[in-house]
């Protein structure tokens, strides 16, 4: 790396490297105000204290969900949050495409869904369990057969290279839905499984913690287990398997010839974010109340990975504003319609065309996608190894066009 | 299992499953030109494909024919396939190259990581598919009746219709044509050479991004084919009918060997194929999963498809 | 150069946006605040699938409701309701979140919807909880009314009503000796299904399953002819029931089509095409909404554009009924559920006397379903089928 481009990437973090620069106490101190921030986030007597009224049903606050519930949009964005980070592993670390990464949360939330119901054909029809259980026992239950799962795809299928293997993990989550959608086996199909157990605990006063309309609890107990997951994978990443992922992501060829066993670390890569997808289910599951085969479509799998790619690969900070983003920004889009005075449906030849935000809140967010990745193609959050190697190859590109 | 359908329905089948593979197949091509010469899966090629079907049913309601009307005579019928085909083969190649260059271009100019492209991709096939949503209203469109029902010819339970007949024979003859195109012109002899090598190419004086706007422009023109036979199988077409059509024709590449435009086309014949007889053995709900799992399978065996990944190597 | 210029301008951008909001809001303030009474501003909410696939099933439901709203704003001098609309896509897991947020905003005393019976097994919960009071206009589950969901009322007869009429229909009526049974595996297909297949018993001769999105129909067709069938009962939703007759007569059958109230509506016909639907069947236990009684269809195709689509009729009586309540002065949500549970009136457009038993289904002796059969490319002799 040339000091030119040294020069060029301070410049693009200044900000990062500017907030390094601080002493290690202003650093942990400005984390944690942070971090406080982020459990507040859903309060609403929060937004009014700092004299920001909610308005009700059509205003706007800047940046607030008006028109979802935003303890609720928060939960959203954090078992997304979840799931990217999971993912990060498989891709951003280990460099393995997988488009099927929804089909992991599939299982942790089925895991949950059957074992805790007591709807559940486990009960009512097969008589493999005498009682529903407690969704806190089944959670470790549904990490580990996600983890199982993950192996079992990765075995046959970690041999194959680059966009094979996308087109066969798709394809896995593509079986996963198939087989839910199935009326007649367990999963019991559209219909569903409904009363899914909540997680435990009551307020002083006798009611639920996690009960159904203020979904605050749910929140943070999300938000905690995502600082929870977050460190693990940092020390993971530092170890020797990170280093061996990483290895592997630059070139698989020269990894195997130095002596990194690929097959076996890309395996771990799999399990590890397979275990965090199913994780991310069961978390789903235990507020969901109900889970059936139509949460679980082709285009979350894609979501996920937009949300990866567009945080950064390769780096946790990304994925979980890429997790955040993909989520919130839709959801944002919805509140923002009648501020501008935007007109909900203009007639062109006579064709009504519904342009209400909520309607092209997908047109915006894809072409935010093209936009980002034309100007920040390391993602808006990279990784600083990673965008460094960016850098070089942006100075590579060949002057033929 | 249901052995007496698929025995007694055989015949029929092999009908049905080859015009569908044929459908697959175009599409196909699409996907493995632009992976041959860009490595980069076209996620948006799906979109590229369902505006050539909206282009096929516009042209036919402007001509006057609308699901509603009666049947044209066989005359009609055949300037109707013939104008909707050069319209929406057009309107899909222009699309396809609008997208090459608001979606791509910038991305190649700035040597970004394939990742970044597929992103791109995901975000120009959200774009396209929900901007046609909103102007179609997110309306099923229903496809006049063009073609008589009646078939050609039956012999022992076994019948071919004049749309499956054509189907098949004008898949194939793109094909050829295609085949031609790239083995034998002076446009081929390009995009093989950027195919094998892009740098050492430009270095040869091949204009690099036109090439690649030719690629992009010849998927579209197939996928545009594609939509007029989809709109007259299926009968009708929606903003959101690429999505799957898209991931069936991408695993017909793979299956084939992406990159290969003989694979393309033998593995859509397959996968259709494969989907006709399996619907029929385990239930038309198992489709997908039989043709996944015959695809998983495959690849076990043949890790790069069945005619393997070479649009630059080998002659076509 | 180029990136910090594009920064600097995304920035101000964002900037502009923030500011911009922000002081759009102020500008909405006033006039509202300034409002003044306490009835000024009530809305009710309408929560279904207004994007995505099924988006076709619903909005009809949203414009009638929306006409019913501006008819009531013109009618009565200072009233000022408004609709809420709710965009689930019809997926369970958007639900809740958009219940959350309905159920947070106050001036919002009722909801028509949600529309499907997925997005209801979450969403009801949430509003059960809050005391918001819902009608459905097209929720067939019949389970629905069992969860001692208190503000559950449907305005329409569940599909255990229309399932048997289906049977009774095909075997009294069309005399249908072997049928093929096929469904999309929706809850609410195979609900249908299951009560179809109860009447019909050894007559069904074979069944298949479709997925939804499906397009492709060749295997289903083959299968249908070579059962040597006479009819075939489709269980699921238009988008693949469409194309399935479309390839069915394609195919050269000739027997009887029979589907539920998810084929009927106008995509059923004009996507099919007047020649091949011609004489297929669907029922609903609803009345035609497109001979709805007084001036709706009229005044719809006049603010719209288009015909009323199935179920528009059913929304647009059931948003009155809430705009009733507010004339009556029930303006808060408590108020307006015990409005309903002793509401007892008839529809301008459906003609249905809604009143609800206390489960919140709809009063049995209400319920009809009606057969209509395609004709000249529109749905045509509404037959009321025999209840037994």
């Amino acid at each position: 790396m040339t000091t030119d481009t040294i020069k060029k990437q301070r410049r693009g973090l200044h900000l990062g490297n500017r907030f390094r620069a601080l002493p290690k106490s202003a650093r942990i101190a400005a984390l944690i105000a942070f971090v406080v921030l982020l459990y507040v986030l859903p309060v609403k007597g929060f937004y009014e204290n700092l004299g920001l009224p909610i308005p009700a049903g059509d205003g706007y606050l800047p940046l607030y969900t008006t028109r979802s519930d935003m303890a609720n949009v928060l939960f959203q964005c954090g078992y997304y949050i979840l799931l990217a980070l999971g993912l990060n592993v498989v891709l951003g670390y280990a460099g393995l495409l997988d488009l099927g990464f929804f089909g992991f949360f599939a299982v942790g939330a089925y895991t949950v869904a059957l074992l805790t119901s007591p709807d559940s054909k486990l009960i009512t029809e097969y008589n493999w369990l005498e009682s529903p259980w407690p969704w806190l026992v089944t959670v470790p239950i549904a990490v580990a057969l996600a983890m199982l799962s993950g192996v079992l795809l990765g075995w046959p299928t970690l041999r194959l290279r680059g966009d094979y293997l996308a087109i066969v993990t798709l394809g896995f989550a593509e079986i996963i839905r198939i087989v839910a959608k199935n009326q007649d086996w367990i999963l019991n199909g559209d219909r569903g499984i409904p009363s899914v157990a909540h997680p435990p605990g009551t307020w002083s006063d006798g009611s639920p913690i996690f009960g159904i309309i203020d979904w605050s609890p749910y929140y943070w107990l999300v938000l905690t287990v995502i600082i929870l997951v977050i460190f693990l994978i940092r020390n993971l990443a530092n170890s020797r398997v990170g280093r061996a992922w990483v290895a592997i992501r630059e070139d698989e060829d020269a990894a195997e010839l130095m002596g990194v066993s690929t097959f076996k670390f890309k395996l771990w890569a799999f399990a590890i974010g397979a275990a965090i997808g199913g994780l991310s289910g069961s978390l789903w599951a235990g507020q969901a109340n109900f889970v059936n085969s139509a949460t679980f479509s082709l285009e979350n799998s894609i979501l996920v990975l937009a949300a990866v790619v567009l945080g950064g690969a390769g780096s946790i900070g990304g994925a979980i504003l890429g997790g955040f983003l993909v989520i919130y920004v839709p959801e944002w889009l919805r509140s923002v319609g009648d501020v501008f005075g935007w007109p909900d449906s203009v007639e062109v030849f006579g064709v009504h065309i519904d342009v209400s935000p909520t309607s092209l809140r997908f047109v915006i967010f894809g072409a935010l996608l093209i936009v980002v990745m034309i100007y920040r193609p390391q993602g808006l959050w990279p990784n600083r190894r990673r965008a460094a190697e960016l850098k070089d190859r942006q100075k590579e590109v060949a002057p033929v066009e | 299992m249901n052995f007496d359908d698929l025995i007694q329905g055989f015949p029929d089948l092999t009908t049905t499953g080859l015009a569908q593979g044929s459908i697959y197949a175009l599409v196909a091509l699409g996907y493995t030109l632009v992976y041959g010469v860009l490595r980069l899966i076209n996620f948006a090629h799906s979109e590229v494909f369902m505006f050539g079907s909206f282009a096929a049913l516009w042209t036919w309601g402007i001509m006057g024919y609308d699901s509603n009307s009666g049947r044209p005579d066989l005359g009609m019928a055949l300037l109707l396939i013939l104008v909707a085909l050069v319209v929406a083969a057009l309107f899909s190649g222009g699309v396809a190259v609008v997208l090459e260059t608001v979606a791509y271009r910038p991305l190649r100019k700035r040597n970004a990581p394939p990742l970044a492209f597929l992103i791109s991709a995901i975000g120009a096939s959200f774009v396209l598919a929900e901007a046609m949503g909103a102007v179609t209203e997110r309306r099923q469109k229903g496809i006049p009746s063009i073609l008589p029902n009646e078939p050609l010819f039956s012999a022992g339970g076994w019948t071919i219709t004049p749309l499956q007949l054509t189907t098949f024979v004008v898949a194939l003859g793109v094909m050829f044509a295609l085949d031609w195109f790239v083995a034998k012109t002076r446009f081929g002899r390009g995009i093989r050479a950027v195919a094998q090598d892009a740098d050492t190419a430009a270095l040869m004086g091949v204009n690099k991004g036109r090439v690649i706007a030719l690629v992009f422009l010849l998927g579209g023109l197939l996928a545009g084919v594609a939509g007029v036979f989809f709109n007259l199988k299926q009968g009708n077409t929606r903003f959101n009918v690429g999505f799957l059509i898209g991931i069936k024709a991408f695993s017909a590449a793979v299956l084939g060997g992406i990159g290969n435009l003989r694979g393309a086309l033998v593995g859509g014949l397959l996968l259709g194929l494969v989907e006709a007889y399996g619907a029929a053995l385990f239930g038309s709900n198992w489709t997908n999963v039989i043709a996944f799992v015959v695809l998983l399978v495959l690849l076990m065996f043949r890790p790069t498809g069945l005619l393997g990944e070479s649009l630059g190597r080998a002659r076509a | 150069m180029r990136q910090r210029l594009a920064r600097v301008l995304g920035g101000v951008a964002i900037l502009a946006l923030v500011a911009g909001g922000a002081a759009a809001c102020k500008k909405d303030e006033a006039p509202s605040t300034g409002g003044g009474t306490t009835v000024s501003g009530l809305k009710i909410g309408f929560f279904g699938a207004l994007t995505g696939d099924n988006a076709g099933l619903v909005t009809p439901g949203k414009n009638g409701a929306e006409l019913a709203i501006a008819e009531y704003n013109a009618a009565n001098p200072g009233a000022d309701v408004s609709l809420v609309p709710f965009d689930s896509q019809g997926s369970p897991d958007k639900a809740a979140a958009l219940a959350t947020s309905a159920v947070a905003d106050a001036k919002i005393i009722g909801i028509v919807g949600p529309a499907f019976s997925g997005e209801s097994e979450v969403a009801n919960p949430i509003f059960d909880q809050a005391g918001m009071p819902t009608i459905t206009q097209s929720a067939t589950r019949p389970s629905l009314s069992s969860k001692n969901w208190k503000i559950f009322h449907r305005g329409v007869g569940n599909d255990l009503s229309q399932g048997p009429a289906i049977g009774r229909y095909l075997k009294d009526v069309a005399k249908a000796t072997k049928v093929f049974i096929v469904d999309d595996q929706s809850a609410y297909g195979t609900g249908l299904r299951d009560e179809v297949k109860k009447i019909l018993g050894p007559v069904v001769i074979g069944q298949d399953k479709v997925t939804e999105k499906q397009q492709e129909f060749g295997p289903v067709v083959t299968a249908v002819k070579s059962s040597g069938a006479d009819a075939v009962f489709y269980g699921g939703y238009t988008p693949e029931a469409a194309p399935f007759l479309k390839q069915l007569r394609a195919g050269g059958f000739k027997g009887t089509f029979i589907g539920g109230d998810g084929l009927y509506d106008a995509n059923m016909l004009s996507v099919t095409g007047k020649a091949d639907v011609e004489g297929a069947i669907v029922t609903c236990p609803c009345g035609p909404a497109t001979a709805a009684k007084g001036n709706f269809v009229a005044d719809f195709k006049a603010k719209f554009g288009t015909d009323p689509g199935v179920y528009a009729d059913v929304a647009y009586d059931l948003t009155k009924v809430f705009l009733e309540g507010f004339k009556a002065g029930k303006t808060t949500r408590a108020d307006m559920q015990a409005f309903l549970g002793t509401y007892n009136g008839v529809g301008s457009a459906t003609g249905v006397t809604y009143k609800w038993e206390a489960n919140g289904e709809l009063d049995p002796a209400q319920v009809a379903v009606w057969a209509f059969t395609a004709k000249d490319g529109a749905w045509a002799n509404p037959t009321q089928i025999p209840k037994s």
